[in-house]
This record gives C-alpha cells, structure tokens and sequence, in this order.
C-alpha cells in the first residue's frame, strides 16, 4: 500500500474508534450522572433496567426514537430541525485535534494518537465552542417560544460573558507550551502539569468550562424552574434527545480540554497512555456532576458581574504575570 | 465584603455532597422490601357478612353519599324476605383515596377498610371491583354486629324475639 493511503485508512479508524468511544461514554455519563446525583441526594437513582440500571441509556434511547417528532405551528422549520444536529456535531468535531494518547508505532511508521494534529488545534477548539452556541441560539430562535426565546437570549449573553475569560485562561497554557497544537501542549506537561503552575488559570478556565457546559451553576439557558426547559422546551423525540446528548458530548470535549492544558494530557506513571487521559476526563466530569449536585444556579445578571467584573481582569492580570515571567525566566 | 463567608459558602456544600456520596440512600427498594405500615393503615375495602352469614350490606347508599371522590356506586334491591340489598356493587379503586369516609357512614358496618394497598396494576379497568371481589366470608372487625337482629325489622326473626327486645306492643288492646 501506499503511504497516503495508510495514512487515509488510520485516520477513518481513529475517527471510527473515537466517534464509538465518545458516544459510548456520553450515554454512560447520563447513566453515571443520573447514578452519582441520586447517592448525593441519599437516593439510588436508575435501578430498574438491567442490572444496576446499566441498561437505562439503552432504554432512553428506544424511548426517545419512538417518540412523537413534534413541530410546533409557525416554527421556522428548517431552522428547528437543523440546530439540534449543530450542537451535538460541533461537540463532536472538537475531538478531532485531541490528543488522547502517546505516538504508537504501526507498520514502521509513528502514528500520533490525534485524528488531526492541527497546528492550531486551540484556536480551533475556540472557535467550535462559540459556533456550538448557534445551536441553542438557533434552536430557541426557530421555536417560536417565549420559554426558548428567553433561552438562548441567555446562552448569547452567557457565551459572550464566559468565552473572553476562557480563551484568556488558555493564553498562558499557550505562553509556556510556546505552541497552539495541543499536541505540543501535552508534550511540554511532560515533567510537571500546568495545573501546579499556573493554578489560578487552572481556577478560572475550570470555571469557564462550567459555564461553557452550560449546567448548574450556570444552566440559565435550560433554567428549569424559570423556564421549563429553556432553548429546548418545543423539542421532542430524539431531537431533544439531540442535544441532550451534545450536552454530556460537550462534557467530556470539556473534560477533555481540562486534561489537556492543564491535567497533563495523557502523561501519567505506570498505566498506559490513553487509560490516563479517560481516568482524567471522567475526573472532570465527575467534578461537573458533583458541582451539579453542590450549587444553586447563578441569577443571571450574577453571572455577567462575575464574568466581566471577576474572571476578565483576573486572568488578564494572570496573563501579564505568566509573560512576565517567563520574560524573566527567559 | 463577606468574600470568606462567600468562599465558605461556596466550598462547603461539596463536602456535604461527598459526605452524603458514601451514606446509604434512604430509598425503600418498594416491591421487593415490603414497607412497615401501620397497624391500622387504611387500604382496600371490603364488604363483609353478619355472623349469620348473610350479606351486611343494605344498599342504602350512604357510603357512596359520604364518598368525596364518588368512587361507590350500587343498585338497591329487596328480596321476597324483606331483606334488601345490593343488585351489583362497585368500587372504582383507580378513583378510591382511601380515606374510609364510608366505612364510618355506613350504618350495618357492611364496608370496612383492609391493609391491603398493592393494588398496582397495568390495566385499569382490572381495578373497578364488582360484589364478588368485595364480598368476604367473615365479619370483618365486628363480629357481633347483625343489622337485621338490632333494627327491629321482622326479617331474620320475627318481631320481639331478637335478644333484649321486648314484644312488639297490640296497639288495639285497648279498644273497647
């Protein structure tokens, strides 16, 4: 075989693998969510299908696709049947440029453990974050709901609140890797992972990536109590389903990156490589359902206050220091 | 500034949560840990019988009368011995709250209230009870009581021979 054909037929089997295992893991973590919520709150949670419940995704996704795919009168149809596909795909696209594990070695040649080892893989990552709010923009847009009006109303002014201080947190990480792959990244956490030096950033990106996920304490667009169910009160079926899924895809995308810039990626002792980053990433996933479990939600102006008046100049401040820093260092 | 109290506020409730992870959940695992009701928990109505074995029930209608949720409904009708009773009887349990409103309307103690609650089912109309499957062999908690015996009706003995009941008077024997 030829070497560009080799190289096709990696990248369709790390696609496949990662599109299988992503999926996979998003149906469990509903289940784990579920499970880790309901002993929290002194309950059991599902235990009904299956043994311990580990056939409830199973069973929410059968009922999901046998369910009514509702359309509400005077939606703007094609808009309502696209966004949900657009939050759950641009979760999904982000995966492509993460590194989930040391280079292996196959037929003579170092294959690295990224479907695309882009050079610009955090700019990237940016940039499908913010294309991801679309979907909920969108989606509510086209309901023709106050409910799902009000919804993404509240993930816009949500993003454009949380997204400066995230992408501010992620400077320093690319200051000290001195590169916006993330394979380098992960490389330059080799010894030492940024989380131990640069804390602060660490604090501000962790909770950035809360808001980004956007659950409890920052669920305003879904706020149940206040507004059924947000962005998605007129979805139904497997549409709803949709971005349920684009939810907890979004999580591990998220927990993902948290181990990347600062967990040190796939570098870890004994275990292999990849078995590290997923302990990492369930890690941080773990803690989103733990905070979810801990906090109330943030009042929404509350959040815009601790966005641009808390977060921002912090890590703007941070970022001076890293540089001069590593100025100093040289 | 309150920012420790904040801090504090925002830190705690995680450790509350961890703790509460590891404690057991306080859940009844319903069907198969039966629960421990209490002796005297209503559930399940009945319709029980006199010590003599005939049905208690008069079809009066009082207890479908004292229904808040008119879940009792009946057809009154007399036999050839006076006795009246009821041609069908129904309660609609899928309807029925339990709070054994007519077990204290009803006047022959005939409707009375059981500890049996699982009546969980698929299909609802298997829960709309008829006479047969609310007719009892036994007294229920009275077994004593005879309507028919303390009325002074001449339908289970004649007039005057039931226990502590004196004859009844010759409304004539004073006619010339």
């Amino acid at each position: 075989m030829t070497e560009p054909l080799i190289t096709l037929a990696l990248i369709i089997v790390k696609l496949v693998v990662v599109f299988g295992v992503v999926l996979t893991l998003a149906a469990n973590l509903v289940l784990a969510e579920r499970k880790i919520l309901g002993r929290m709150q002194l309950r059991y949670g599902p235990n009904r299908v299956g043994p311990f419940g580990m056939l409830q995704p199973l069973a929410d996704v059968i009922k999901l696709i046998t369910k009514e795919d509702f359309i509400p009168a005077q939606a703007d149809k094609w808009i309502f049947l696209f966004a949900p596909g657009l939050s759950a795909v641009t979760a999904l696209l982000t995966f492509a440029v993460v590194p989930f594990g040391p280079p292996l070695t196959l037929f003579g040649q170092s294959v690295p453990m990224v479907v695309i080892d882009l050079n610009v893989g955090v700019l990237y990552f940016l940039g499908l974050s913010s294309v991801a709010v679309y979907g909920i923009a969108l989606g509510g847009w086209a309901s023709n709901s106050k409910y799902a009006l009000l919804g993404s109303i509240r993930g816009l002014s949500q993003l454009i609140s949380y997204e400066l201080s995230m992408g501010l947190a992620v400077v320093p990480v690319v200051m000290m890797a001195k590169s916006f792959s993330l394979n380098d990244i992960v490389m330059a956490q080799e010894k030492i992972p940024f989380l131990l030096l640069n804390p602060v950033a660490f604090l501000i990106f962790l909770i950035s990536v809360l808001a980004e996920s956007k659950r409890i304490p920052f669920d305003l667009p879904e706020a149940e109590n206040e507004l059924v169910a947000g962005f998605h009160t007129e979805y139904s079926g497997m549409r709803f389903g949709l971005f349920f899924v684009g939810e907890y895809i979004n999580m591990i995308i998220l927990g993902s990156m948290v181990a990347v810039f600062f967990l040190g990626g796939w570098h870890g002792p004994v275990l292999p490589g990849v078995l590290w980053f997923i302990i990492k990433v369930l890690l941080v996933c773990f803690f989103f359902i733990w905070t979810r479990a801990s906090l109330p939600r943030l009042r929404y102006d509350q959040l815009m206050h601790f966005g641009w008046k808390f977060l921002l100049p912090i890590a703007l401040l941070n970022v001076v220091v890293t540089g001069a820093v590593l100025l100093a260092i040289g | 500034m309150h920012i420790w109290r904040d801090i504090r506020g925002t830190l705690q409730p995680f450790w509350v949560t961890l703790c509460n992870m590891f404690r057991k959940p306080v859940t009844q695992k319903y069907p198969e840990e039966k629960p421990d009701l209490p002796p005297r928990y209503r559930a399940r109505l009945i319709l029980t019988r006199d010590p003599d074995g005939n049905e208690r029930c008069v079809a009066c209608h009082l207890c479908s009368a004292a229904c808040p949720v008119d879940c009792i409904s009946m057809q009154a009708i007399e036999a050839e011995d006076g006795r009246r009773y009821a041609q069908w009887f129904r309660i609609n349990f899928t309807r029925c709250i339990y709070c054994g409103m007519c077990t204290e309307a009803c006047p022959t103690l005939a409707i009375q209230v059981t500890g049996d609650f699982e009546l969980a089912g698929r299909d609802p109309l298997k829960l709309v009870y008829e006479k047969d499957d609310l007719l009892v062999d036994h007294c229920g908690q009275n077994t004593e009581y005879n309507f028919y015996r303390q009325s002074g009706i001449g339908v289970a003995v004649p007039r005057g021979e039931n226990p502590g009941e004196s004859k009844p008077v010759d409304a004539k024997d004073l006619l010339p």
